[in-house]
């Protein structure tokens, strides 16, 4: 018997996973022996660990190895650097909240890198099996995050709803994965893309491509899949929010971008109606639903899903510019996502956490620097000059207008004028609302994310902002 | 005559089971653990379909997918009984009516 195994080092364009596969395991036995101050020794050691999986996925090789199932390139490592940029934060948050929010075991880092690495592998899939095996050990992991805290009821509805639509949602994107198989006998995407483009349109394919679809669109919340969402971001401890809103979003949209560019690009004027139409209702939705909520976190999930809605504008026009606008828009997010939440969990007093808007009030007066940091997200949220978040906005509808897209640039335009209400709002709160009470003042590691993420929002166009397009616009370029 | 059960039988049959579980999923309005059998009632239904194609092909890939499908669902079924037992502790009900704290 012959084996295709050609030794270790065949395997490079993978280590950056392994490592983290084998130091999950690793930490867990360190977690498990270590008597004192478990949970705090293993939160440190995961931010290396993942420190250590992000330097190595910057000088990784490139290549498809696992016989076509898993593929490096440069697509897959930008969007791994911001897995992994996201899921570091995510734990850096918890340093100083873990206690108050139940998170104090050793197993939260350890599930936090599981969920990582399955969301690497997500990235890296090159073939629907290990497209499904890394999206389960993302999302299992994710439901177990989601209800860690066991004596709270609602973090264990949180982690039920989110369980029971998370498997739905499978069960949908394996069907059509199943359909995808059987009308064209591969489960490779290239093979895919090569029996697409061989045979006439079949509706058999085309049936499994919106299943497909619809599986992925739980998955980034796209609306009308986007009702688990708002439930469990306020049910969830808020760090743990903090991870779902950063790091799984960008996994699920870059998965997105592998299947519709590598699997069916033959076919894209079939998929692009449907990224047209999820796009268009994430942004309204989001936008008026978001009016009415009072509870910050709520507001942050529907604003998560307006995002998400953003981002697919670039996708709908299916071409390079499209895909290095959605890079750009995701790190763009993912930047200001960590910010805002490190400012919500900045917030602190004898009562407890912040919980609603009117929380905030006079927050100005009493905290200065995070109301004047939090305002600054909110306005990089709505999309305002010169802050990040407008440069983010500004490639997506480049994109849509050079694809000649203008009905879907204008929505997108009235919809983000109107999600400027509920921001402006939270802003006005802060600033011209008497204050009712006080809070504490935060911890060193929280100040610093948020002067870090605060500083990278204010000055993108003039620091990071031209070497991120670059290396989108080479990201993008792997794919087409 | 004898009635020869082909490709398109097998795939009938899936996806009528995947409607059920669809379906068990949202008019079922008494029990949480209905849930989890129909969600692993889409999942066989999808495995039906990767063997039925996989026979139908001559191609052992989708057996080997159905074989992968069924370990996470193991995994995935354990997971969500681990959350209905918490669930259940802090609640005292595992009705689905009672999965109500957040509204929106």
């Amino acid at each position: 018997m012959t084996s295709e195994f050609a030794g270790f080092a065949s395997l490079a364009p993978a280590y950056p996973e392994m490592l983290l596969a084998v130091g999950a395991l690793a930490l867990l036995m360190i977690g498990v022996f270590v008597r004192f101050e478990a949970s705090r020794l293993v939160t440190i050691l995961a931010v290396g660990l993942l420190a250590v999986a992000g330097a190595m996925i910057l000088i990784s090789s490139e290549g498809t190895i696992f016989s076509g199932g898993f593929i490096n390139d440069g697509f897959a490592r930008f969007m791994k650097t911001l897995i992994i940029a996201g899921s570091v934060f995510a734990l850096i948050l918890t340093f100083s909240t873990a206690a108050d929010k139940g998170l104090n075991k050793f197993e939260y880092p350890v599930l936090v890198i599981l969920a990582t690495l399955g969301m690497m592998m997500m990235v890296s899939a090159n073939d629907l099996m290990s497209l499904y095996v890394g999206l389960e050990l993302q999302s299992l992991s994710l439901y177990v995050v989601a209800a860690f805290r066991r004596d709270s009821g609602k973090a264990t509805e949180a982690g039920l709803k989110y369980f029971v639509l998370g498997a739905l949602s499978s069960g949908m994107l394996l069907y059509g994965a199943s359909l995808v198989y059987g009308f064209t006998g591969h489960t490779q995407l290239d093979r895919i893309a090569e029996a697409v483009a061989l045979g006439e349109r079949n509706v058999g394919v085309i049936f499994g491509l919106v299943f497909l679809l619809a599986g992925i669109a739980f998955k980034i919340s796209a609306v009308p899949f986007h009702m688990w969402t708002p439930d469990v971001y306020e049910g969830a401890p808020t760090p743990v929010t903090a991870f779902f809103a950063s790091a799984p979003k960008v996994a699920a949209i870059a998965l997105l971008i592998r299947v519709v560019f590598d699997a069916f690009e033959p076919i894209a004027r079939d998929w692009q109606q449907v990224v047209i139409f999820l796009s268009i209702a994430s942004m309204v939705l989001a936008s008026f639903a978001a009016i009415g909520q009072n509870n910050l976190k709520r507001l942050l999930a529907y604003s998560s899903i307006g995002h998400v809605g953003f981002a697919l504008v670039g996708l709908s026009a299916g071409s390079l510019t499209g895909v290095e606008g959605v890079a750009i828009y995701m790190a763009v997010y993912l930047t200001m996502t960590v910010g805002t939440f490190a400012c919500v969990l900045a917030l602190k007093n004898e009562n407890g956490y912040v919980q609603t808007i009117e929380d905030l009030a006079g927050l100005s007066r009493n905290r200065p620097f995070v109301a004047g940091m939090l305002a600054m997200f909110m306005f990089s949220l709505v999309g305002l000059p010169p802050l990040a978040g407008f440069f983010a906005k500004w490639y997506v509808f480049l994109a849509a207008v050079e694809a000649q897209l203008f009905v879907l640039a204008v929505i997108g335009m009235l919809a983000s004028a109107v999600s400027a209400f509920y921001y402006l709002r939270v802003i006005k709160v802060m600033y011209f609302d008497e204050p009712t009470q006080g809070y504490a003042v935060p911890a060193i590691e929280l100040r610093v994310v948020i002067a870090l993420t605060g500083f990278l929002v204010l000055s993108y166009y003039f620091t990071v902002g031209a070497p991120l397009a670059e290396y989108a616009h080479n990201a993008a370029g792997s794919l087409f | 005559m004898t009635p020869v059960i082909g490709l398109g039988h097998f795939l009938t049959v899936a996806a009528i089971l995947f409607t059920i579980g669809v379906f068990g999923i949202f008019l079922n309005r008494k029990n949480i653990i209905v849930i989890l059998m129909s969600v692993e009632l889409i999942l066989l239904a999808v495995n039906i379909n990767f063997v039925a194609f996989s026979n139908h092909l001559g191609d052992l890939v989708g057996q080997v997918f159905a074989l992968l499908i069924l370990t996470v669902a193991a995994a995935e079924a354990a997971i969500g009984l681990a959350i209905l037992v918490i669930f259940f502790r802090n609640r005292g009900s595992i009705a689905v009516d009672d999965v109500n704290m957040m509204k929106g």
